[in-house]
């Protein structure tokens, strides 16, 4: 590590961890209670288990970000941390405005929790994905504003390279875009209209920027090539991301009520989102095969070119599958949606945190990296997790394909919880699919813990 | 990549073509905002829909249902609700008072909400509102 202060990415880094075996905990719940509709009920309804499954995702990776700039950003600005005594608070105060919203959800009713926490007063929750209450949104704000101080001062008054300028853009895109958070209008298709700025422009925009950054920096590490080639490549893949990515927009906007023109600029436009995509791929593996040295951390290398693959396979191919006009009238808002869900954000977001986890927590510990035996358990936890991903995606495939023929396509439409009892067989797959993957995320932790060489070197350092 | 294309032009190409496309997004955002009077239904979002809506994001409904189509895959579209009842007040609120407390064993259930009679009403006026709205002719049909 060449700085003091990228140690406070460590942090960040373990409670990301923490927080994904949580969230794949409430998946497993709510996996269960798709084929055990009883389960648990009524003290943790699907509702309540799916908003800790889908906002601890959002907590999670946002921590995942973060940490991977307060350890690239210095690095790449050739300074300390302007404030890494804020970048600690900072991370407190996340964590527990987190759990204090995890506790909410599951101790009282979510009708209670939008009563006590004044949700009345500017009412914001309710809505997918953003059901926290107003003021943890607030505290979001809070911490995403003193992050960006923090990590915009390290940036300007330090060396200014692409990767952290690019980084830079997409995190303030993240914040200036959640605040369409607290536009809550009563008018439903305003609603749903700006409620995509937030989702859409964060996933399909904003964060795609902060994924290419983060991949650049591990590709320039470990393959010792040439800035300037990797530089262009991430300026030619963000380019086609918001190039192709803002009207893409429009493949939300087929069923909301607005003009049907929209049909048009969204199934054009979506249809070339997997370009960016393909590029990341062709990028990740021509800067491999291109390498100029031999990287002794082998995991982290074969998770940026896992990130590639399955970003490319998730985001690209499954979206393309339901992203035109005329099958997205049949495949929207079924299991086809969910599929694609899953694998898009495993392969963009979830691998590119793993990947600068694992390059970065070795030298963070002063080695480049971990052992070999450490390394073969990590690389253990990638198979396990990315295959047991791709079943996810390929059974709940097949669940919506047998929805959307018996509910919507075939000419006597069956009723909603009629057709779910026939795809039952399909969720019990994904079911046991995701206890692999929870058992590859689990051997993931498990790889990085502090071994006994590591505690004699913490030990002769402090000394 | 050859020489010929260089990191300044791709550079220029991410300026030049998000500047555009943010801008265009922008055009497309105005032109639909004045298309909207015409196909939104707003006519029909009264206090008493717009009380529905309150109630449905204070009960998370979006959590288990969908709403043209967005919100969670676990239980029926609503969007339609209003056609799947025969537009029946009294078949809405015989349905949302018959939900069982303890739910039924092995299978999906509604929570019992305890709504009011205000709020049953409330709340089938907005799911009315929704189903009025211009989306396309989607769902296919009624089943959502």
């Amino acid at each position: 590590m060449q700085y003091e202060s990228q140690n406070t990415a460590r942090l960040y880094f373990i409670g990301a961890i923490a927080l994904f075996i949580g969230q794949i905990l409430f998946g497993l719940i709510i996996g269960l209670q798709y084929v055990i509709g009883d389960f648990l009920f009524p003290e943790i309804p699907f509702n309540v288990a799916r908003m800790v499954h889908t906002n601890l995702l959002i907590v999670w990776l946002l921590m995942g970000f973060m940490g991977a700039s307060y350890y690239l950003v210095p690095e790449e600005a050739g300074r300390e941390l302007y404030s890494p005594f804020l970048a600690k608070l900072m991370f407190w105060v996340f964590l527990i405005a987190g759990a204090l919203t995890v506790i909410g959800y599951l101790s009282v009713p979510y009708a209670t929790l939008a009563d006590i926490t004044g949700n009345g007063i500017l009412p914001t929750m309710g809505r997918e994905f953003l059901e926290q209450p107003t003021i943890t949104k607030i505290g979001i704000v809070i911490v995403a504003l003193a992050f960006l101080y923090n990590v915009g001062m390290t940036v300007l008054t330090g060396r200014k390279t692409v990767v952290s300028l690019v980084l830079l853009t997409g995190l303030l895109g993240l914040a200036l875009l959640f605040l369409f958070a607290f536009y809550n209008p009563h008018n439903l298709v305003h609603d749903k209209y700006y409620w995509w700025w937030v989702v859409h422009l964060w996933v399909e925009g904003v964060w795609e920027l902060i994924l290419a950054a983060i991949l650049a920096f591990v590709l320039i590490k470990t393959t010792g090539l040439d800035r300037e080639v990797i530089e262009k490549w991430l300026y030619v893949i963000i380019a086609m991301t918001l190039i192709t990515g803002i009207i893409g927009t429009g493949h939300h906007y087929f069923w909301i009520g607005v003009p049907g023109y929209w049909q048009w600029w969204g199934s054009i436009f979506s249809a070339m989102e997997p370009i960016p995509f393909f590029i990341m791929t062709l990028f990740a593996f021509n800067a491999v095969n291109k390498r100029k040295r031999e990287h002794p951390n082998k995991a982290a290398v074969l998770w940026a070119l896992g990130t590639a693959v399955l970003a490319f396979l998730g985001a690209g191919v499954w979206g393309f599958l339901s992203t035109l006009a005329p099958v997205n009238y049949y495949t929207h808002g079924t299991q086809i949606t969910a599929s694609h869900g899953h694998m898009a954000f495993y392969g963009a977001y979830v691998m590119v945190v793993l990947t600068i986890i694992s390059y970065a927590v070795p030298i963070l510990r002063g080695q480049e990296a971990k052992s070999n035996g450490m390394q073969v358990m990590e690389m253990w936890s990638f198979w396990l997790m990315s295959v047991s991903m791709v079943f996810i995606t390929l059974f709940l495939t097949g669940a919506g394909v047998v929805q959307v023929y018996l509910q919507r396509f075939t000419d006597t439409p069956q009723p909603f919880m009629v057709v779910q009892q026939k795809m039952e067989i399909f969720y019990w797959l994904r079911e046991l699919s995701g206890v692999i993957f929870l058992i590859g995320a689990i051997l993931y932790a498990l790889s990085f813990l502090p071994t006994s060489t590591h505690k004699q070197q913490a030990s002769t350092t402090s000394a | 990549m050859s020489e010929i294309f260089t990191k300044s032009m791709a550079r220029n190409i991410y300026y030049g073509g998000s500047a555009f496309f943010i801008l265009l997004f922008l055009a497309l955002t105005f032109d639909t905002h004045n298309a909207l009077p015409d196909r939104d239904n707003r006519e029909a979002l009264t206090s008493q829909a717009k009380a529905g809506k309150d109630l449905w994001e204070k009960y998370d409904c979006i959590g288990c249902h969908t709403l043209l189509g967005e919100g969670a895959y676990f239980a029926p579209e609503l969007g339609n609700v209003y056609e799947r009842f025969g537009e029946s007040k009294e078949a809405f609120i015989g349905f949302m008072k018959s939900r069982p407390k303890d739910g039924v064993p092995g299978r999906r259930s509604m929570p019992q909400f305890n709504f009011t009679d205000q709020e049953l009403d409330a709340l089938f006026e907005f799911l009315k509102y929704a189903d009025g709205i211009n989306n396309e002719n989607w769902p296919p049909n009624v089943q959502g």
